[in-house]
């Protein structure tokens, strides 16, 4: 059973259940579950979309897009039914909050969906886990079904003429799946290659319905948004920023683990005061703010940096999913970007071909520069390489890899350059990774 | 097909995809789940699952085997009884993974996607798991174990071969030490 952590500065919002096993329904209950889902029911459609602007939630996923945009998007009047789809398809490394929902707080996912898809007019939303997540997807299915037994779910929710129906869905290992199109396509029981945009899923999605697509933790956040009170959740965060933040805090740290702070919470103090500081009272190298696709940041870099997606961005790098990954002085740089690069040319679909041959590229060139086989130029070459990547891709898991590749190469050039000379790294000790 | 007779799955798992096809707005939707639970059966994806799931579906073998192809879990040759999956990307890396995957290959004697003799265990080098904050993780089939150390590896060897009704005769390497280089990380 994973960890659960705390600290005095969490504001627990969305996993204010955890640990208290609501994913029984009527424990779940008892804490006020399934009260916002009804409350909306009576509100209608456009209250709650209003409230959801108002909340300022912004996507999990690592977007950051508005929710209550998203969905304001999706037009009122369909030919084609409408869908709410529930991205749980968590596979960014360095993150693992939905994990946590998903085995603590079923039902919020569930609530949060019937709330959507009140919102838009649907009636049937899916909530896909990736295949990884059996024994989380067997709790969602066991809270899908109480829901179903209580009325929650079915023709007649909570008793009204309005229906609203849950799917869930297993994944079967793809990073890729995580992409809004491409998880459609796997929806639809295809390879999860991504489409082109637009059009756009609010327009036309999964079977060419109109559908929006939210992150878990975005949909689990719903309820919680409309019980609080759009406004009150508001002012946990900063302008434009509403609300918390599963921040999942990993690596060479003391206490890692998730923990809900307040968006724009500065990013040193979850360090080191959350977190408990760096392993063994070593010394700071470098942090990756959300998820092993946002470009690294110095230690220099995050002294006043407070944690919400605009902050983040002016720093250079993105608030992605939260998933702060945290490096100290004994790591090298070189290994690490060889290891993130790895991924993404593991999980590249092979549909757009900068980003298929470049991710091959790049991993290809940081095996050899990493094992004393790098040449002057390969530094250059590995931007070159990573900067027609960028922007020319279908999705963004292009981007995703070439973001991180340009931000090692700028800040940490001189330990590229100390791997020249034919010398193997001095950290060197996978043979696997050395391999070419 | 009539799924009492004919199919190759159990009549729990041909319930199972009657159900599953029935719920979507789309046949095809079914497909991917479909195709994992049924590796989860039968082990892998023979050319008689693949068979088998087309006609259910109502696509052809090659569509199949197009979609199947794609996703990294499905398999198209058997594993082990027991499959560990040992993550080694990032968070994992910096809390040592790499201990984790070397102390496995030394214990089973076998390399990535490498099958032990007696059928009980396979080895895989995967990426992230989402078990980022209890790193380094691995998975046994679907079960997660965390915050590992490599001198945690023989037990959960133990536990498993004693699931699989191979208890070890002792001999595997509980008592000796963990040969690893000078930590990394």
């Amino acid at each position: 059973m994973p960890r659960l952590v705390s600290h005095p500065d969490e504001v627990k919002i969305v996993t204010r259940r955890f640990g208290q096993g609501a994913a029984n329904i009527d424990r779940y209950l008892e804490l006020g579950g399934y009260q916002s889902a009804k409350k909306c029911l009576e509100q209608g459609p456009d209250w709650i979309i209003n409230e959801m602007k108002a909340s300022n939630l912004r996507g999990r996923g690592g977007a950051g897009f508005a929710t209550g945009m998203k969905w304001s998007f999706v037009p009122k009047q369909s030919p084609k039914p409408k869908y709410v789809l529930v991205n749980g398809d968590e596979s960014e490394p360095g993150t693992c909050k939905d994990h946590l929902i998903f085995l603590h707080d079923p039902h919020s996912v569930i609530e949060g969906t019937i709330i959507a898809g009140l919102a838009i007019g649907s009636k049937l939303g899916f909530i896909y886990l990736r295949g990884e997540y059996r024994y989380l997807l067997e709790i969602v299915e066991k809270a899908v079904a109480d829901a179903y037994a209580r009325g929650f779910l079915g023709k007649n929710i909570f008793g009204s003429e309005t229906e609203f129906q849950i799917i869930t869905q297993s994944g079967a290992g793809a990073y890729e799946v995580g992409e809004e199109s491409a998880l459609m396509e796997s929806l639809e029981g295809k390879r999860g290659v991504p489409r082109i945009k637009p059009p756009f899923p609010a327009v036309v999605g999964l079977y060419g319905g109109p559908t929006i697509i939210n992150n878990a933790e975005t949909i689990a956040t719903v309820p919680h948004v409309i019980a609080m009170g759009a406004e009150s959740y508001a002012a946990v965060g900063t302008p434009r920023n509403g609300g918390t933040r599963l921040f999942g805090i990993s690596g060479h740290v003391e206490r890692p683990g998730v923990y809900e702070l307040p968006m724009g919470y500065n990013l040193k103090k979850m360090i080191y005061d959350v977190a408990g500081g760096v392993r063994g009272g070593r010394k700071l190298k470098a942090v990756v703010p959300g998820g092993s696709s946002t470009p690294v940041l110095l230690p220099e870099e995050i002294e006043n940096l407070g944690m919400d997606f605009d902050q983040v961005g002016k720093a250079g790098s993105m608030l992605g999913s939260g998933g702060v990954v945290v490096i100290d002085d004994q790591t090298c740089i070189v290994e690490f970007a060889l290891r993130t690069i790895s991924f993404y040319q593991h999980e590249s679909c092979g549909w757009c071909i900068p980003c298929r041959e470049g991710t091959d590229w790049l991993k290809k060139t940081f095996t050899r520069f990493h094992a004393g086989f790098g040449t002057a130029s390969d530094i250059d070459n590995i931007q070159h390489i990573a900067q027609n990547i960028l922007g020319r891709t279908f999705c963004p898991l292009g981007d995703a890899a070439a973001m991180p590749t340009l931000g090692f190469i700028k800040k940490f050039r001189k330990e590229f350059e100390d791997h020249l000379n034919g010398k193997p790294c001095p950290y060197a000790r996978h043979e696997e990774l050395a391999a070419v | 097909m009539s799924s009492e007779t004919m199919s190759i799955f159990s009549p729990r798992l041909a319930a199972r995809f009657d159900a599953l096809v029935a719920k979507y707005p789309v046949k095809r939707s079914a497909l991917v789940p479909m195709l994992l639970y049924a590796q989860d059966e039968i082990g892998y994806l023979s050319d008689a699952v693949i068979a088998e799931v087309a006609e259910r579906i109502g696509i052809t073998e090659l569509d199949v085997r197009n979609v199947a192809t794609y996703y990294s879990m499905l398999r198209f040759k058997p594993a082990g009884k027991y499959n560990i999956q040992v993550c080694t990307n990032i968070s994992c890396m910096l809390r040592g993974g790499y201990d984790i995957l070397d102390r496995f290959q030394k214990e089973l004697g076998v390399g990535h996607k490498g099958i032990t003799s007696d059928g009980v265990f396979s080895l895989e080098e995967v990426e992230c798991i989402g078990a980022c904050c209890w790193a380094p993780a691995i998975q046994v089939n679907y079960d997660f174990h965390d915050e590992l150390k490599p001198e945690l590896v023989p037990g959960i060897l133990e536990g498993y071969r004693a699931k699989a009704g191979f208890p070890g005769d002792g001999s595997t390497s509980l008592g000796r030490k963990a040969e690893g280089k000078a930590p990394h990380a």
